[in-house]
């Protein structure tokens, strides 16, 4: 015996209380005092015979509205199936409760009744089980006693409603004439329709093939816990989302990029040499690699790209309306990461099911959303995969499952080309994972001017805000690397090339790099520009004037130079070349430090593809 | 690849569900009373953390009307295991003053056992209690999610629950509010019976048929004792009986059953015709009784 879950959704006029209830009532699923509290209720409401809607509406508040308004479950048992019936609410705004039946389940029975044909609502549940990836549908074509069981009425609404299925994606369904309520072609089937071949609903829901697709998938098994009770055990605990894994399999640990063979794969009742969808297992590994909750196991080969940003269908939940500058977890398989919706892409009309522009999301709205996570998140699209592909936004203020989202299938071309592979460690994966671009900040300006004092201050508030930072400047250089070198022009030039090469390792590493060098020649300026990179090298002239360092001389440099005792001394015996191409100016002589310092700020903030763009929030994860 | 049987399907989820409590929460318990769902429940922690010990102690909330078979396995279960119990009980709380009994032999301790609960959860600073209710036991239990967020007061929120998509459990929580969270809310009792048999699973005693004194009261048999006397009018006699839940002796009543295995009892079960609550005096009172009390913090 295996499990079939499948959701219902329809209004109450539909009749979709009295099918479940008839399922259960003639596949015998009901028990006599349940009966009894329904007759009793009945009575109470002084409706007329025995009402079977009354078995599935749980909640007072629904009892007495006489509407079904949260999603209830329903467990009924034939000989070869267990159903779990999630039965879920029609109206518009119950939109969440009918996604939250649709997400599990395996099969949608959309009901239509025959007398009024296809109705928006039909359209609005079929858009939704399909956006749900719901792998089977049936259209049980309901209250056919009321037209007399007319195979004409019922091929008119089989006809008008493919013609709408195929434009929303929806999967090939299955038609049914039934009556919920007389009982044909429910369990029984109807004499009335000689002219219908078909399976009654419930063979159709007995022999339909679940569970095949999320086998044969690719595997992903979200690590849930480390379970380690001593050195000579230390498995990872998770239930399999998708795919296959056995015994000697190489995965790949998302997001390290590190992998590892199967050593076993440990349940209570024994090992086993292959695990499949869903089984909850725990995963023994041949090496001792790093993995906590919220990791990822994937096969070798198989690992799905890693992005920051990428486009989601969401259906939203919460009363708080969304809103694009609010931060929200995003939770993910086992993982929960920050994130922010940079952009709604469109909304989709709840009626036309047209798209429209918002700037905002209300309570069962659905729309199109791009989402821009802290850490990079494996992107697997819903379509494919219903579990990984799958997650929550929670509102971190109220704690509320404020939306549902979906992978989209078609990310947009802009995002494709920002990918974060884990096997092969660049600079882009890098900076995705810092939060923030690597680049080059060159201060240049005489000695004393107050290079390395604003330098160190930029430095101090980026490193606040949680940016890689490396702070280089002369003299820490010529006291290593650049030891071998003298003052003399070549010499300096050559400690000027090396300074800039090592900029721009530290560069690609994923820093910011403050340096601050005298570097006074038009010459050495434009060399190490091309070294570093456009792209990445910004130039700050610090553009105090010689007379007013000479009066800091914070080192007693200009005196000596005066003295003769420093030769070839930059402002005094040697020149300097006021730069042509300073991406900033500053003054020190007549800013106080902080303008300086919020100057240089804003140049990065301004130019978000420059250097320490980004930046802005990485410290808290957005 | 063989296909999963029902009752596979339905651990592997309750696994889940069990390790994300564990992944979730910093101070989670697992409800037991040795009643057969919180059996249940334990097999289902062992698949879920063994080799490992169970990251949370076992709790019982005790009333004092207790069948002693019970409360003996219920320490027997836990020694066996090598787990930690807590039991704190009702007694305690009206020897402390927090609850006042009110007179009257149907008076059950079911309502009153919600203080000592929600003391239980202040004491420990619990964030989480795993419980094994099931959706196929009531009504409104058929509408309560696998994490169910209880505000300060311990209280329930029908109307404003959390939407629960996927297999994606959100526990997010604040200080003083805390979770019941249910792993095998999609068991019937038929299941659990199947589970207990396939597992070989140890019950109490009084699950299996046994002569017992007990009284026709409200279309149901109730075992008769010190603490539920017989009425006026009633007629005692000694029949061959079961019982289907171990709560409250006070409210507890049985089936008349020659069941002496978990098999007779799922092909009783099979053919019974009365849900597993019916045998509940409590949830008789009102139509929506289960409902209210949910909301006050009851399991």
């Amino acid at each position: 015996m295996d499990l079939l879950r499948f959701s219902t959704a329809g209004s109450v006029d539909d009749g979709k209380s009295t099918l479940i209830g008839r399922l259960l009532f003639d596949s015998k699923s009901i028990f006599e005092d349940q009966l009894e509290a329904v007759k009793g209720a009945s009575r109470n409401r002084t409706a007329g015979e025995v009402d079977l809607s009354l078995l599935t509406d749980g909640l007072r508040a629904e009892r007495e509205q006489g509407i079904t308004i949260d999603v209830a479950y329903r467990y009924f048992a034939t000989p070869v199936r267990k159903f779990i019936i999630a039965d879920t609410p029609g109206h518009e705004q119950y939109t969440r409760n009918m996604a939250t039946g649709a997400s599990t389940a395996d099969l949608a029975i959309i009901l239509i009744d025959a007398r009024k044909g296809v109705l928006p609502q039909s359209r609005r549940h079929t858009a939704i089980s399909a956006m749900l990836g719901i792998p089977h549908l049936v259209v049980a074509v309901n209250k056919m006693d009321l037209v007399g069981w007319s195979q004409d009425v019922f091929d008119k609404i089989r006809q008008d409603y493919l013609e709408f299925a195929k434009s929303v994606g929806a999967k090939e369904p299955v038609f049914i004439p039934l009556s919920a309520l007389e009982g044909g072609n429910v369990v029984d089937r109807a004499v009335e329709t000689p002219w219908y071949q078909g399976p009654t609903l419930l063979q159709h829901l007995e022999t339909v093939e679940v569970g095949e697709t999320e086998v044969a998938a690719p595997f992903r098994f979200p690590v849930q816990l480390v379970i380690r009770p001593d050195l000579d055990f230390r498995g990872f605990a998770g239930r399999i989302a998708t795919g296959s894994v056995k015994v000697g399999d190489t995965l790949e640990v998302l997001a390290s990029g590190r992998t590892s063979r199967v050593k076993r794969i440990h349940t209570l009742d024994g090992d086993l040499q292959e695990a499949h969808f869903p089984q909850s297992v725990t995963i023994l590994l041949e090496d001792e690699i790093d993995i906590s909750r919220g990791d990822l196991l994937v096969k070798h080969g198989e690992a799905p790209n890693q992005v920051r940003e990428f486009e989601a269908d969401i259906v939203w939940m919460d009363h708080q309306p969304l809103r694009t500058a609010r931060p929200y977890f995003l939770q993910i398989g086992s993982r929960l990461v920050r994130a922010q919706v940079s952009k709604i892409v469109y909304r989709r009309d709840i009626v036309t099911l047209e798209k429209r522009d918002a700037e905002e999301l209300n309570l069962n709205d659905i729309a199109r959303i791009r989402i821009r996570a802290a850490q990079p998140v494996a992107l697997d699209a819903y379509d494919n995969f219903r579990q990984t592909g799958a997650f929550l936004l929670i509102d971190p203020e109220t704690n509320q499952s404020s939306g549902s989202g979906m992978i989209a299938a078609d990310q947009p071309h802009e995002l494709r080309n920002v990918v974060w592979s884990a096997s092969q460690v660049d600079r882009t994966a890098r900076e995705i994972r810092n939060g923030h671009k690597g680049g080059v900040l060159w201060f240049t300006g005489l000695s004393g001017s107050g290079k390395s004092a604003v330098a160190r201050a930029v430095e101090a508030k980026l490193f606040g805000r949680g940016a890689q930072t490396y702070l280089l400047d002369g003299d820490n250089l010529r006291h290593g690397l650049n030891q071998d070198l003298g003052f003399a022009p070549g010499d300096r030039t050559e400690n000027l090339r090396r300074a800039a090469e090592l900029a721009k390792i530290l560069a690609d590493a994923g820093f910011v790099v403050l340096a601050s060098f005298i570097s006074p020649l038009e010459s050495d300026r434009a060399q190490i520009r091309r070294i570093v990179g456009d792209a990445d090298y910004k130039e700050i002239f610090v553009s105090t004037p010689v007379e007013e360092c000479e009066k800091r001389d914070p080192k007693g440099l200009y005196a000596r130079a005066r003295s003769g005792e420093i030769p070839q001394f930059t402002g005094i015996s040697a020149p300097y070349e006021t730069p042509k191409a300073a991406d900033l100016v500053l003054p020190t002589h007549q800013w106080p430090i902080e303008k300086s310092v919020a100057a240089v700020l804003d140049l990065l903030d301004r130019k978000s593809v420059h250097p320490g763009g980004e930046v802005e929030g990485a410290g808290e994860g957005i | 690849m063989g296909k999963l049987t029902h009752l596979q399907m339905l651990e592997s989820e309750s696994i889940h569900v069990m390790r994300e409590v564990a992944g979730q929460f910093e101070r989670p318990a697992i409800l037991f009373s040795g009643g057969k769902d919180s059996i249940v429940m334990l097999r289902l922690a062992e698949k879920a953390f063994r080799p490992g010990r169970f990251p949370m102690p076992l709790v019982h909330v005790d009333t004092g009307h207790n069948y002693p078979e019970v409360i003996d396995f219920r320490d027997r279960r836990a020694a066996q295991l090598g787990e930690k119990l807590i039991v704190r009980s009702v007694e305690d709380s009206i020897a402390r003053g927090r609850i006042v009994e009110k007179a009257g032999a149907d008076n059950s301790r079911n309502r009153m056992q919600i203080t000592t609960l929600l003391d239980t959860v202040a004491e420990f600073r619990f964030d989480a209690l795993l419980g094994g209710a099931r959706r196929d036991e009531e009504k409104a239990r058929a509408k309560e999610r696998f994490f169910s967020y209880r505000d300060e007061n311990g209280q329930w929120d029908p109307k404003n629950q959390r939407p629960e998509l996927w297999n994606l459990y959100n526990g997010r929580h604040n200080a003083g509010e805390h979770f019941r969270v249910f792993p095998i809310s999609n068991w019937t009792e038929m299941d659990v019976w199947q589970y207990i048999e396939q597992e070989k699973l140890e019950i109490p005693s009084i699950y299996y048929a046994h002569k017992r004194r007990v009284a026709e009261r409200q279309g149901v048999l109730m075992p008769i004792s010190d603490l539920v006397p017989a009425k006026e009018n009633e007629v005692v006699t000694e029949l061959t009986v079961r019982f289907r839940t171990v709560g409250d002796i006070t409210c507890t009543a049985c089936v008349e059953s020659d069941a002496s295995t978990a098999a007779d009892i799922i092909t009783e079960t099979a053919a019974a015709r009365v849900t597993e609550r019916g045998s509940r005096v409590d949830d008789k009172a009102s139509e929506a009784a289960m409902e209210d009390r949910k909301k006050e913090g009851y399991f």
